[in-house]
């Protein structure tokens, strides 16, 4: 029939409506049939996590924002009318606050996957960078998120941010008093952090589904890091990975429900239960706990615009990973040289993550400028000479052959639907 | 199972790396308070009610001359066991300024279940006025509001040492409290052995009423922190079982797929 989508659907409701629009059509072809390398281990599972934990914090904080109050005066009391006077309010806000801490933990898990993997090397370059651009837009949100309750962290972590922006030559005092809307951070400056925090998430969901678009034009790279060579590689997405999905998703919700209900406060820090004081500075002005890499390669450099520079260098340097790892081999489980280097990168990552919380003094200063040089040095100076220098080991031929220890199987045992009852 | 293995290792060494950074930032110049046996401690801890509505009388005899508890309604107080009849009471105590009436009047009078605990000073500039500059805060989120919480609080109200430690100079209108960060604090020791009588027989050592007004201030900082639990205690346990279940499940489609 002509303008008429051709539909394979049985029922002739979900048939009419997927003629006329193939979202059924689209579903099954991305979600159910979607072929996915067999060999996929739970590390596969931390972006379905991601956008799981995402809808949590809209859904949460869509909630929190019909009681909030975005007023200096107001923000402080209205958050602790959440907890005791709204019905489970507690339990909004303890979701949602948590979730941050669960949503970075869960990408940093999937960056580091990522890393270790090679998933960022071609043909996965754009969707490596769309989710760099998540990470920024992750970090802004959670930002100005953190500002909201106008405690004392809130209020001072958000000074010391913003006046970042000062170390910028010439333009620097004019960009930090256009971001505070006036002298200092005040309400001009909550009003329009909660605008943006409200806002920013649904930029974030609409990177995640070019995200995704992405990694449904190349498919997911594998623990091997060799493509997939025919249909004995792979295995649908359902039910295979939805299962698996799922039963990792319960396991971290286990995790995470540990920390709402029995630990909700344990991630934060005592001082954001204190209303902001402009007057009293904080011994300790920390940043909550998936900054405190950031702060500390900030704090590591002696100079504020040098730090400044290197603190966003550290992650826009993300961006060019692609092409700065030259090795031909993804996966890390076949460059037995940059093994050591890569654990060695995330060991320098938790270093940096230890120093920014500690005060700048002492042996903390020296350790944090170790940590930062070896950052920089993992991106710029190791993974392309390991690329020159390292000899691989010898690749697969396919994943098939790896994981069947045979040659080629037939497709049809392969990749057999559940028969069985 | 190597796999899963890798999963929870994982999730358990970023939580690890994660939690590294706040006992990190425990002040250095005063020791950690130690940690005390309380009765909401724990999973299923409760609040100890008898103890509860002895740290009421605590503070409303002794720290509200000086601290607010604004966050409070005494209708809330039923949650520790207190009747009708005794919040009607305890609120009554109170004057309350509401208004304007039809004639546009403020007017005075007694309060009611549905009111918050009155702050002794109008703002902070009185409150500090009153107390050589120094500013008693308002109590209803203390326990919270510190490292070290429930535990910091009862070695703050236990931590007074007449004098201060040999070779350390006295400080004019200041107190030497082992606990308080710096160790000089401007409120001056609060509680005395029988300063309360306590109705129940309790005898009131300072260390009884110290223990008595922490738990009630720890209720007040999270009354819902029994409710808490009991979800969570539920939730997990049924995402436990899920958990199972769908892993038989996940075997059992995979059953025949070598991966
Ligand atoms: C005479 C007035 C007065 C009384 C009574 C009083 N306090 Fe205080 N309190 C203060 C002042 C003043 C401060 C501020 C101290 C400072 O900043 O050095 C303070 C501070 C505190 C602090 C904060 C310590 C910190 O870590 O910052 C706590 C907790 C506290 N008081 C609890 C109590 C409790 C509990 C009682 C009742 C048993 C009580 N206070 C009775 C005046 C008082
Ligand atoms: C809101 C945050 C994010 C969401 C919801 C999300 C979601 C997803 C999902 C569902 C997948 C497929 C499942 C998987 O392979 O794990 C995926 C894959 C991928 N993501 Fe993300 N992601 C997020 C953030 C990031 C970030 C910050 C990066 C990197 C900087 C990133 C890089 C990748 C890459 C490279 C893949 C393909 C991986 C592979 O197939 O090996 N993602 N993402």
């Amino acid at each position: 029939m002509v303008g008429l989508h051709k539909s394979e659907m049985k029922n002739p409701v979900v048939r009419w409506i997927d003629e006329r629009l193939p979202v059924f059509t689209l579903m099954d072809k991305e979600y159910a049939k979607f072929p996915v390398p067999r060999n996929l281990t739970y590390m596969w599972s931390f972006g379905g996590m991601a956008m799981v934990i995402l809808m949590m914090m809209i859904a949460t904080g869509v909630f929190l924002a019909m009681f909030y109050v975005p007023h200096t005066a107001h923000a402080f009391d209205s958050v602790e009318r959440i907890m005791r006077d709204v019905n489970y309010g507690w339990l909004i806000r303890y979701l949602h606050a948590n979730g941050a801490s669960m949503f970075f933990i869960v990408v940093y898990i999937h960056i580091f996957r990522g890393l270790y993997y090679g998933s960022y090397k071609y043909p996965r370059e754009l969707l490596w960078m769309l989710g760099v651009i998540i990470l920024l837009l992750m970090m802004a949100t959670a930002f100005m998120g953190y500002v909201l309750p106008w405690g004392q962290m809130s209020f001072w972590g958000a000074t010391v941010i913003t006046n970042l922006f000062s170390a910028i030559p010439v333009v620097g005092e004019s960009i930090v008093i256009w971001l505070w809307g006036g002298f200092s951070v005040d309400n001009p400056t909550l009003t329009r952090f909660f605008s943006l925090h409200y806002l920013l998430p649904f930029a974030i969901v609409g990177v995640v589904f070019l995200h995704i678009v992405a990694l449904h034009i190349t498919s997911s790279n594998n623990p091997l890091g060799v493509e997939p060579k025919g249909p004995q590689d792979t295995i649908p997405f359902h039910p295979y990975m939805t299962i698996k999905d799922s039963f990792a998703l319960l396991l971290f919700f286990i995790f995470y429900f540990t920390f709402v209900f029995f630990f909700p406060n344990y991630l934060g820090h005592a001082d954001n239960y204190i209303p902001a004081d402009p007057l009293v500075t904080p011994p300790h002005i920390v940043p909550e706990w998936y900054f405190l890499p950031f702060y500390a390669i900030l704090r590591a450099v002696p100079d504020k615009l040098g730090g400044v520079v290197l603190m966003f260098a550290s992650i826009l340097i993300l961006f060019a990973v692609p092409w700065l790892d030259r090795s031909p081999v993804r996966s890390m489980k076949f460059r037995p040289l940059a093994r050591p280097f890569f654990w060695t990168f995330v060991a320098s990552c938790v270093l940096l993550g230890y120093c920014g919380a500690m005060p700048a003094e002492g042996i903390w200063v020296p350790l944090a400028k170790v940590g930062t040089a070896y950052y920089f040095a993992y991106f710029l100076v190791i993974l392309p000479l390991l690329g020159k220098l390292e000899r691989p080991l010898p690749l697969p031929t396919s994943i098939s052959e790896r994981v069947l220890g045979g040659g080629p199987v037939p497709a049809a045992a392969a990749a057999k639907p559940m028969e069985k009852a | 199972m190597r796999a899963l293995r890798c999963l929870l290792g994982a999730l358990a060494g970023a939580a690890f790396a994660a939690g590294l950074a706040s006992p990190a930032l425990a002040a250095k110049d005063a020791p950690t308070p130690p940690s005390q046996n309380w009765s909401f401690g724990g999973v299923f801890g409760t609040f100890d009610r008898a103890s509860a509505q002895r740290g009421l009388l605590v503070y409303k005899q002794v720290c509200a001359s000086c601290h607010g508890l604004k966050r409070v309604a005494y209708r809330n107080l039923a949650a520790i066991g207190l009747s009708d009849d005794e919040i009607r009471a305890l609120a009554a105590e109170i004057v309350v300024v509401d208004g304007p009436n039809d004639d546009g009047e403020m007017y005075e009078r007694p309060g009611r279940p549905s009111d918050r605990f009155r702050s002794p000073f109008p703002n902070e500039k009185a409150a500090r006025a009153a107390n050589n500059g120094a500013y008693p805060v308002d109590l209803s989120l203390i326990t919270k509001a510190r490292m070290g919480g429930a535990d910091y609080l009862y070695a703050l109200l236990t931590g007074y040492r007449d004098e201060p430690p040999p070779g350390v100079q006295p400080m004019e209108g200041m107190h030497w409290n082992e606990y308080f960060p710096g160790h000089w604090i401007a409120m001056a020791r609060p509680l005395y052995d029988d300063v309360v009588e306590y109705p129940d027989g309790t005898k009131a050592t300072t260390e009884q009423m110290a223990w008595d007004v922490t738990t009630f201030l720890a209720w007040a900082s999270q009354p819902y922190l029994e409710q808490q639990r009991q979800i969570g205690v539920r939730a997990i346990l049924f995402l436990l079982v899920l958990a199972g279940l769908t892993y038989a499940v996940k075997r059992r489609v995979w059953a025949d797929v070598k991966h």
